[in-house]
C-alpha cells in the first residue's frame, strides 16, 4: 500500500483513520498505565482519571466507526483498502474493550483500597502481567502503524505468556485464600485484575491478527500458532 | 512476419488463482494474439472461460479487454487487416472458434453479444427477437411467437412488453431497448453471451435490472462482460480477469481479486492506484 491513490481526498481519509487508531491506541495504553499505577499505589487520583477518560475511549470508537462507514459508503475500497478498513473497524472495537478493563482494574483497585489490609507485595506478579499485557499492546500498535506482520506474529507468540502468568497468579491467591479466609474478598478482587489483564492480552493479540490481515490478506484467527506465523513471514 | 509495435512485458507470467471446486470448461483462449495491422492488441492470452458462470474482463482503457471479446464472435473478421494467433477452444466439440474452416456465422449463432449502447433494428419489438430466428430459417408462426416470448421473458421485458410488440423498438426506454438486445440475443439460444459494457449507457436503475438479468441468465449461458465500473464486476462475475497492455496480468475468483489480488498492478487498479 506504499503508492498513492488517484484521489488524494481518499489518501488523506485513509490516513486521518490510521491515526485515529493510533490516537486511540496511545490513550488506551495510558488508561492500562494508570489502571495499574492506581492498583499498585492506590493512587485516588490514578483511579479518578482512568474512570473519567474512559467516555473519550468510547467517542474515539465510535468516531472511527462512523469514518468507516462513510469511506464504504463513497469509495467501495477493494482489496488491501478493504482489509484495512474491516481491520481498523475490528480493532477500535478491541480498543475499547481494553479501555473497558482498564476502567475495570481501576474500580476493583478502588474497592481493594478501600477495604485496607491488603498486602500487595505479593502481587508482584500482577505487575509483571501487566506490562506483559502493555508490551503486547504496544508492539501490535506498532505493527499496525508499520504494517509489519512479523512483528504482528511476535505479539500473537507473546500471549501465551501472559495466560501462564495468569494461571500461577491464579493458583497463589488460592493459597492465600485457603491460608486465610479473611483475604477472601479482595483476592476475588485480585482474580478480577488478572482476569482484566489477561483480557488486554487476547484483545492485543486480536489487533495483531488484524495486521496480518491487512498485510497479507489472510484470516488468521482460530488458528494455531506455528500456521499464523508461517502466514506471517511467508 | 508483421512488424509489431512493442509492449512493455508487464509480468512473466499471468496470477491465476485455482478454485477448489473448478467448474466446466466452456471456452479456452489459448496463446491468443490479436492484431489490428502492424499494431499487437492481444499478447498470447491464456485464460479459461467457465460453463454457466460470469466472467468479468477488466482494465484500463486500450488494455485490450473489448479485443478479446471480440474474438470470441469473430467480429474482427469484418474488418481487412486484423489477424489472430493462437487459438480459442470452445466446448463441448472442442472447436477452435478462429479456425480458417469455422464459419464466423455459425460461431455468432453459438455466441451472441450486447454492445455498449443499445442497438435495436429499426423494426417492432416483435421483429427485433424474431430476426434471428428468420435469418436461421424458422418459418413456423407459431414456433416463433413461442420463442419470442421465452425470449422476452428471460430478458425480463415480457410484462412490459408484451401489450405493445409491434410497437417500434425505438419507442422503448434505453434500459428496455438493451433488454430486448439480450432477447434478441437469446432469441436463437446461445451457449455464451458477451456483454460489452452493456450497462454504460443507463441509469443506475436500468442498471441494476441488467445486472439482475446477468445474474439468472447464467444458469442457462455462459457470460464473458467487459466493464469499466469494477463495482459492477465484483456484484456480478464468479471470475474476474484483469487485462493491461494486451496481456492477461491476473485471473481468479472475484470474491479473491477484489480481496486479496496475488498481483500489484491488479491491486493498485483496482484500489483505484492506477496512474
Amino acid at each position: 500500500m506504499a503508492s498513492e491513490h488517484l484521489s488524494k481526498q481518499y489518501d488523506n481519509d485513509l490516513e486521518t483513520l490510521r491515526s485515529g487508531v493510533l490516537q486511540m491506541g496511545g490513550l488506551v495504553e495510558a488508561q492500562i498505565r494508570g489502571a495499574i499505577e492506581a492498583f499498585s499505589t492506590g493512587n485516588q487520583a490514578a483511579m479518578e482519571q482512568v474512570i473519567a477518560n474512559e467516555p473519550g475511549v468510547n467517542g474515539h470508537e465510535v468516531k472511527i466507526d462512523i469514518d468507516c462507514s462513510h469511506i464504504i459508503a463513497k469509495r467501495q475500497p477493494a482489496a488491501g483498502d478493504l482489509r484495512l478498513i474491516m481491520a481498523i473497524s475490528k480493532t477500535v472495537t478491541d480498543l475499547e474493550r481494553i479501555g473497558d478493563e482498564a476502567e475495570k482494574i481501576a474500580r476493583m483497585s478502588k474497592q481493594i483500597h478501600e477495604r485496607g489490609r491488603v498486602e500487595l507485595q505479593h502481587f508482584a506478579n500482577i505487575r509483571h502481567a501487566a506490562d506483559i499485557a502493555l508490551s503486547m499492546l504496544r508492539q501490535a500498535l506498532d505493527a499496525f502503524a508499520r504494517l509489519d506482520a512479523a512483528a504482528a506474529a511476535g505479539v500473537i507468540r507473546e500471549d501465551r505468556a501472559i495466560d501462564t502468568e495468569f494461571r500461577s497468579i491464579l493458583r497463589q491467591l488460592i493459597t492465600f485464600m485457603m491460608e486465610d479466609p479473611r483475604t477472601i474478598s479482595t483476592a476475588l478482587e485480585i482474580v478480577w485484575i488478572a482476569k482484566a489483564i489477561e483480557r488486554i492480552g487476547d484483545h492485543a493479540k486480536n489487533i495483531a491478527e488484524y495486521v496480518i490481515y491487512i498485510v497479507k490478506g489472510t484470516d488468521v484467527r482460530h488458528t494455531k500458532l506455528e500456521q499464523v506465523e508461517r502466514e506471517a513471514l511467508g | 512476419m508483421v512488424n509489431t509495435m512493442s509492449i512493455p512485458a508487464v509480468l512473466a507470467r499471468p496470477a491465476i488463482h485455482t478454485d477448489a471446486e473448478t467448474p466446466a470448461t466452456k471456452a479456452e483462449a489459448k496463446d491468443l494474439s490479436f492484431y489490428y495491422g502492424a499494431f499487437q492488441a492481444l499478447k498470447n492470452i491464456g485464460m479459461v472461460v467457465h460453463e454457466k458462470k460470469v466472467t468479468a474482463l477488466i482494465g484500463p482503457s486500450g488494455c485490450g479487454k473489448s479485443t478479446f471479446l471480440r474474438c470470441f464472435n469473430r467480429m474482427h473478421d469484418l474488418y481487412p487487416g486484423n489477424r489472430y494467433e493462437g487459438e480459442i477452444r470452445f466446448h463441448p466439440d472442442d472447436t477452435n472458434l478462429l479456425g480458417r474452416d469455422v464459419d464466423p456465422i455459425e460461431v455468432r449463432m453459438r455466441i451472441s453479444m450486447v454492445f455498449q449502447k443499445p442497438n435495436p433494428f429499426p423494426k417492432s419489438i416483435f421483429e427485433n427477437v424474431a430476426y434471428g430466428l428468420r435469418v436461421r430459417g424458422l418459418r413456423s408462426r407459431r414456433a416463433i411467437e413461442e420463442k419470442v416470448e421465452q425470449a422476452l421473458r428471460r430478458a425480463g421485458l415480457w410484462d412490459e412488453a408484451k401489450d405493445r410488440l409491434q410497437d417500434l423498438a425505438f419507442n422503448l426506454s434505453g434500459g428496455q431497448q438493451q433488454r430486448l438486445c439480450i432477447a434478441r440475443a437469446l432469441a436463437t439460444d446461445p451457449e455464451m453471451l458477451l456483454f460489452d459494457e452493456p450497462t454504460s449507457a443507463l441509469d443506475p436503475i436500468a442498471t441494476g435490472i441488467i445486472e439482475e438479468l446477468i445474474h439468472n441468465l447464467k444458469d442457462k449461458v455462459t457470460i464473458l462482460i467487459v466493464t469499466h465500473n469494477m463495482q459492477q464486476a465484483a456484484r456480478v462475475s464468479d471470475y474476474t480477469a484483469y487485462m493491461y497492455l494486451g496481456e492477461l496480468v491476473e485471473f481468479g475468483v472475484t470474491d479473491e481479486i477484489f480481496i486479496k489480488p496475488k498481483k500489484k498492478e491488479t491491486e493498485d487498479y483496482i484500489t483505484g492506484r492506477f496512474g
